[in-house]
């Protein structure tokens, strides 16, 4: 037999002990939970301490967590470390730098202007279009093998998702705020800088997000593969050596230099694009 | 309602043979028309009339619409769109702010928003308020600018019932002190005779009606029945 639920739950939800609101399922995932990005790195680390710990690993292949960390130290104290990291550093901050920049600059001068999207939009299009990795050879011919083919290789790596991106944003503006300034008598000026702009950011973080993604691995393949200094020349040597520790400091260092980054520019566009209201919020 | 005679020989809007079309097809088709100074028009017209064609023609936002005919109308326009359109990102005293100058600037718009009940909420984000207070922020925007001529495209057509009836007060309301001229668009016979002064009908191009109601409720149902019959709507007998 079949009885139709009573239509008394509001009335049920107020008894005692029974909390005040009704029970529906949430479809939004909830509240976050603490530092939530750190729990699965923290559990493959366990894993891996467990492993390496019931000597379930092969030490030459891959060395225990506290190896890595002692050969860490190790290195730190000897000044080879510090040095190596802050080259590193220094190679992708100028990169991203300069990325971040002519990605911004281009991509304001083509959305904006009917000229510079003709002769901008479509030469980055092509540049996109070739594979960046593919232009070192050439770029080596032309700079030479020191730091600067290095720094231009991370900024192309760096500019085209942040200008891809951006200029799409800054493109696609709704047409009602269009008619909007019009009808609120806005400059050209102040039509850019309170509705165009604003309205483009969000599209620029998912772009300033890929760049940054994008400049840490632009620096580990040319540190890989054209070595002379930094940490991807360290983990180079230490592979002739068959220093397996070493190899994983370096990508412990890189893995720390992503994760910041990144946490860094979410934090920014928290803060920037504060007026969003969305499911992580 | 005497207050407005001596404004109504100087007419705010006049159209003469206004003439707009889409791909060859004509939608006003040389429309003649003269709003008064002060006075509040409501123009009716099915989906698709023109209604809002005319309303851009008006606000002088149809840059790439084909047509011909002249069209003077104040300097200081207003509009309020369907909807809200207020900036995602801007707290709704800076919507409200949107493109006006001067040093006094906030003290006015913050005298809006309390004359349109938005006291308290200057530091809120659009996203937070409901339908209703957005479109009130949105009338407080246009009204900030004192305009000459308000133009007002289905304003409260998004808008619940209960909302939309404080709504027709409030404007009415604002109407009587600010007195610009009024156009609204609606595709609602009820709210054009509660809230204007004379209703036109939009047919085929052309302005097919066009009355003048007199603030008194026993005409209604029969304003009501000439509008219907306009429309080509027949009601239900019972
Ligand atoms: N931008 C446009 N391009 C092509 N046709 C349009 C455009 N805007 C409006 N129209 C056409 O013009 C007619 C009138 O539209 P509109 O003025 O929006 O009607 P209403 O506001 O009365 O519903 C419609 O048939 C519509 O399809
Ligand atoms: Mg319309």
């Amino acid at each position: 037999m079949t009885t139709t639920t009573p239509a008394v739950l509001p009335v049920r939800a107020q008894e005692e002990d029974q909390p005040v609101r009704r029970r529906r399922r949430g479809l939004s995932p909830g509240r976050a939970l603490p530092a939530s990005r750190l729990i699965g790195p923290a559990l493959l680390l366990a894993l891996w301490a467990a492993a390496s710990a019931a000597g379930q690993l092969d030490p030459g292949a891959i060395p225990a967590p506290w190896t890595v960390l002692r050969t860490a130290g190790r290195l730190w104290s000897a000044g080879t470390l510090p040095t190596d990291i802050l080259t590193s550093l220094e190679r992708a901050a100028y990169g991203f730098t300069i990325g971040l920049a002519a990605g911004v600059v281009l991509a304001l001068a083509a959305g904006l202007s009917r000229v510079g999207e003709a002769l901008i939009d479509g030469t980055v299009n092509l540049n996109r279009a070739i594979p960046t990795l593919g232009l070192i050879p050439l770029f080596i011919l032309w700079l030479g093998i020191g730091e600067a083919f290095k720094i231009a290789i991370i900024a192309i790596v760096v500019y085209v998702p942040i200008y891809l991106n951006t200029h799409s944003a800054l493109s696609g503006i709704d047409s009602r705020f269009v008619e909007l300034a019009e009808v609120q008598g806005l400059s050209r000026l102040r039509f850019v800088r309170q509705i165009v702009i604003p309205g483009a950011l969000p599209g620029f973080f998912v772009g300033l997000r890929l760049g940054v993604t994008g400049s840490w691995l632009g620096l580990v393949v040319l540190e890989q593969i054209n070595a002379t200094s930094g940490l991807g020349y360290m983990m180079f040597q230490a592979q002739n050596y068959g220093q397996s520790d070493v190899i994983l400091v370096g990508l412990l260092v890189y893995g720390i230099f992503g994760l910041v980054s990144d946490s860094a520019v979410r934090l920014i566009e928290r803060r920037v694009l504060s007026w969003r209201r969305t499911l992580s919020s | 309602m005497a207050p407005h005679t001596e404004q109504l020989t100087r007419p705010a809007v006049q159209l003469r043979g206004l003439t707009r079309s889409f791909e060859g097809r004509t939608v006003l088709d040389g429309i003649d028309l003269d709003l008064p100074a002060g006075q509040f028009t409501a123009l009716l017209g099915h989906s698709g009339s023109g209604k809002s064609t005319l309303l851009r023609a008006i606000a002088g936002l149809d840059h790439k619409v084909a047509g011909s005919g002249r069209l003077t109308a104040p300097e200081k326009v207003s509009v309020v769109f369907q909807d809200s359109r207020l900036l995602p990102w801007r707290r709704v005293l800076d919507n409200v702010l949107l493109g006006l100058n001067g040093a006094d600037a906030e003290r006015k718009g913050r005298a809006a928003l309390a004359e349109v009940g938005l006291e308290g909420r200057e530091r809120a984000w659009p996203s937070e308020l409901s339908g209703g207070e957005a479109q009130r922020a949105a009338l407080a925007r246009s009204l900030v600018r004192e305009p000459e001529l308000l133009l007002a495209d289905e304003p409260f057509g998004a808008l619940d019932a209960l909302t939309r009836i404080r709504m027709h007060a409030l404007l009415r309301e604002l109407w009587t002190r600010h007195q610009p001229s009024v156009l609204l668009v609606t595709h609602d016979v009820d709210e054009a005779i509660v809230l204007a002064d004379r209703v036109l009908v939009l047919d085929s191009g052309r302005v097919g009606l066009d009355l003048a109601i007199e603030r008194d409720a026993r005409a209604r149902g029969e304003y009501r029945g000439r509008l219907l019959a306009a429309l080509g709507v027949t009601e239900g007998v019972g």
